[in-house]
């Protein structure tokens, strides 16, 4: 009876503390992110499928870190940051913030426009019309009505599976790669897996993924249970990846490998194989790139004002948060307007990002460890000897393969 | 010259001994309150192995100029718990502003230069937030300090007094040695302050709920949202906790002993005066979907035979209550519930007249089984601003008032 009951609890704490893990790894998988991942598939078929366990490793050490130190601190990161590191080294970290998330909310934009025009709509249309609604749900909206539409979202990428499953791909290959490493020292694939590693752990997340555990109210009694959230959210994001570059590898892969020039792209690949393949392949990139669309710009936005002491807050009214709801108004208006530009050089725009991306990164990696490992903030929470082997040696990992991202980002953007 | 200076045109100040020799600059400077807590007391000096303390009677003149000394004979720098260090403990952390009824954090700090024939003192004036200070932030160090004076002219100023700023320290013994209390929070109205503790950490919420009277930590913590009430009686020690309990409305009480683990709960229970445990414990025992769970037992109650005197005396008798009272119940011998009284009613009837004949015309009232969505459907029905619940014998156990019904529809 006491078993059952403290079983009953721990379900109950689990179901309070849901939603920050899965919805960070969820937006993890954007319009950047399926991108990539159809692109992996187009061209190489299964042999990718093998980065997605290290992958989920790093992704699962990097974000525990962060839900722990939101759970045991009750702050965000950038707030952390503020008070161990000062304003000015905040400051800067906070200018590159807003300049890679505005191109990450550009490119979720762009990817808004592709995967309507699939159905015939112009971006004319959806891009200011997707524009309005996320800015409506936040401006208008509750932090509780908001996570909720959030979690719904996060039940569309369903839709990549049932996509996946309707192309028949080999299955046998597909879990051979899956678990079996395949490496070659053909440029183009290592560029890929470096590719793959990049668009899965990113700057925002980790500033998104703290401010949602604290949010929440997650407490470090809670942790436990908060734990378990993040790791089976990645493990899902993980496994959406999996499906999708399945779908790509059968439907494009296995009929003459080649290179895409979108997501949207992708999803037309597949119509051969059946229109609701397709529809949902296509559905699957809209729900991802709006649902992105709508966490950057919030997450940026909180970020900033918190680390740099402005009022911030969805229960705010604008008056009270005035540079709040400012700068998320304008990383919505001018990340879609862009899109909108006739000529923009979006492409372009995306590679620099992933440039700045490779800055911004190691410099939020070494500053989280140094945090979580202050026993002023964390207590007993510090990592363990062995956890901080691990802890710096994903550092180490992630910073060497961002850094040579962005030097093959730059080589091809022909610097 | 001008008679105030920020923190950041302090730092890296140059200091001079009497023969105008520079001995370094400064690096931070501390109050210690049990003092005075608005003079700066020390100044810390960087400059060869160690930082050097200066006393702030040392001092002969400070400006934008440097730092001139009266006397040379300085102690090197060591750790003192008594010190509240500007860089260290207060610039970059949150506090709160009283005044403001908000969480700000700290961007500089105002001093104000007090002359007197032999020194020159620095008295802190305000905390700095907003975007002028953090201008002054950004650039301090690297523009001279008269250049930054000039350009952060045009922006609007953001300062809170420094009587109107709370320091939030988690720690208890150094809340006592930096001599931090809470007191002025307890002036503000417990809906703000819960605002304000929401967005505080857990253990800066633990630390406020420690050092405030009970009842105000009772009527602030009915404010914060359900969860996170639990988890700060979570925090308490059981003996703090069984206090605010304690002052808490019985039925606000069992709703946050509800969503604790049991464990906890009956712990705090265990540590109450049997009264109010009694209606708790009662209140425990209903569903917190129903009129049971939604009920509280503050109300005021009368034999059906009583005159206006004697109601108007019964509700003298009930003084904690008076703030929310608007409606007095009659019971028969046996409690069972007879008639409700409006008690605007009372005010137009001679004194021996018998309370009946004032009841309202239909009696409403509720099981303790009713469903909470029912309940608020006779809210809306029958325009009542208090609901009488009774047992299965009919007899009264308690009322549900709207603003219970607010937080429930509030909570959808």
């Amino acid at each position: 009876m006491r078993i059952l009951k403290r079983f009953r609890y721990h379900i109950g704490v689990f179901f309070a503390v849901i939603g920050p893990g899965f919805v960070t790894a969820m937006v993890d998988n954007d319009a950047g992110g399926i991108f990539t991942y159809s692109q992996a598939g187009a061209m190489f078929g299964y042999l990718p499928l093998w980065t997605l366990l290290p992958i989920t490793v790093l992704l699962v050490v990097t974000q525990e870190m962060n839900a722990r130190m939101g759970a045991v601190t009750g702050k965000g990161l950038s707030d952390l940051i503020r008070e161990e590191f000062g304003l000015r080294k905040t400051f800067l970290l906070m200018v590159l913030l807003v300049l890679t998330n505005l191109s990450n909310v550009m490119a979720n934009f762009a990817g808004v426009a592709s995967s309507l025009s699939l159905f015939g709509v112009s971006r004319y249309i959806s891009v200011p019309l997707g524009a309005a609604a996320v800015w409506l749900l936040v401006v208008r909206g509750t932090y509780r009505s908001v996570e909720k539409i959030f979690l719904g979202a996060c039940v569309v990428y369903v839709s990549y599976i049932a996509s996946a499953l309707m192309i028949e791909p080999d299955w046998k290959e597909a879990l051979i790669n899956s678990i079996h490493p395949q490496l070659m020292l053909h440029p183009g694939y290592l560029a890929m897996l470096i590719g793959m590693v990049g668009t899965s752990i990113a700057p925002w997340m980790m500033f998104y993924l703290q401010a949602a555990v604290v949010e929440k109210g997650v407490s470090e009694k809670e942790y436990k249970e908060s734990r378990v959230e993040v790791v089976v959210g990645c493990i899902a994001m993980a496994v959406i990846a999996f499906f999708i570059i399945v779908a790509c590898a059968q439907g494009i892969w296995a009929h003459g490998p080649r290179e895409i020039e979108d997501a949207a792209d992708a999803a037309l690949a597949l119509r051969p194989f059946g229109e609701y393949a397709y529809i949902l392949f296509g559905a699957g990139l809209f729900n991802a790139s709006l649902f992105a669309a709508s966490i950057l710009p919030l997450s940026t936005a909180y970020s900033v004002c918190e680390g740099l002491g402005f009022e911030a807050g969805v229960n705010k009214r604008f008056r009270e948060a005035p540079i709040f709801y400012w700068l998320y108004t304008l990383l919505i208006v001018i990340g879609a307007g862009l899109v909108l530009l006739p000529d923009f050089p979006l492409i372009r725009m995306i590679l620099w990002s992933q440039v700045l991306n490779g800055v911004l990164l190691p410099v939020v990696l070494i500053f989280m460890v140094l945090l979580v490992n202050k026993p002023e903030l964390m207590g007993k929470w510090t990592n363990s000897r062995f956890y901080n082997f691990v802890a710096w040696t994903s550092v180490a990992v992630l910073i060497g393969l961002t850094l040579a991202l962005v030097g093959i980002t730059l080589r091809g953007m022909g610097y | 010259m001008a008679d105030f200076l920020y923190f950041t045109e302090i730092v890296g100040l140059k200091v001079y001994d009497l023969k105008g020799r520079r001995i370094g600059r400064i690096e931070d400077a501390a109050l210690v309150p049990l003092i005075d807590p608005v003079r700066v007391d020390r100044y810390l000096v960087g400059g060869g192995w160690t930082w050097l303390t200066v006393r702030w009677d040392q001092i002969r003149s400070i400006s934008l100029d440097g730092v001139h000394l009266r006397e040379e004979i300085l102690t090197p720098y060591h750790e003192d718990e008594y010190m509240l260090r500007i860089a260290r403990d207060l610039l970059d952390q949150q506090i709160i502003d009283v005044n403001g009824r908000k969480v700000v954090r700290v961007n500089d700090v105002t001093f104000e230069i007090r002359r007197e024939p032999e020194n020159e003192i620095l008295r802190v004036l305000e905390v700095d937030v907003g975007l002028r200070s953090f201008l002054r932030r950004l650039l301090q160090g690297w523009v001279p300090r008269r250049w930054i004076r000039a350009i952060q002219r045009p922006i609007a100023p953001n300062s809170i007094r420094w009587e109107f700023c709370d320091i939030i320290e988690p720690d208890p013994q150094r809340r006592l040695r930096l001599n931090i209390s809470h007191q002025k929070l307890e002036a503000l109205h417990p809906a703000d302050l819960a605002d304000i503790v929401e967005v505080l950490t857990p253990e800066e919420r633990e630390a406020i709920f420690e050092a405030i009277d009970s009842e105000v930590a009772a009527e602030t913590l009915s404010e914060v949202e359900p969860r996170m009430q639990a988890s700060i009686l979570e925090s308490l020690a059981t003996g703090k906790a069984a206090e605010i309990i304690e002052e808490m409305a019985p039925d606000q009480a069992a709703d946050v002993l509800a969503e604790l683990e049991e464990e906890t709960s009956e712990g705090i229970l265990g540590e109450m005066d049997v009264e109010p445990k009694t209606e708790v414990r009662e209140l425990l025992e209903y569903d917190e979907d129903t009129a049971g769970g939604m009920m509280n037992t503050e109300y005021v109650a009368l034999h059906q035979r009583a005159t206006v005197a004697d109601a108007m005396e019964a509700i003298r008798g009930a003084e904690d209550l008076l703030e929310n009272l608007n409606t007095l119940f009659l019971v028969d011998e046996e409690g069972k519930l007879a008639g409700a009284v409006p008690i605007g009613r009372l005010f137009v009837a001679g004194s021996e007249t018998p309370v009946a004949e004032l009841a309202a015309g239909t009696l409403i009232k509720v099981t303790v089984r009713e469903k909470r969505d029912r309940v608020t459907e006779i809210f809306d029905k029958y325009n009542i601003l208090t609901l009488p619940v009774v047992d299965e014998e009919d007899n009264l156990v308690g009322i549900i008032t709207a603003d219970d019904i607010i937080s429930v529809l509030r909570q959808k």
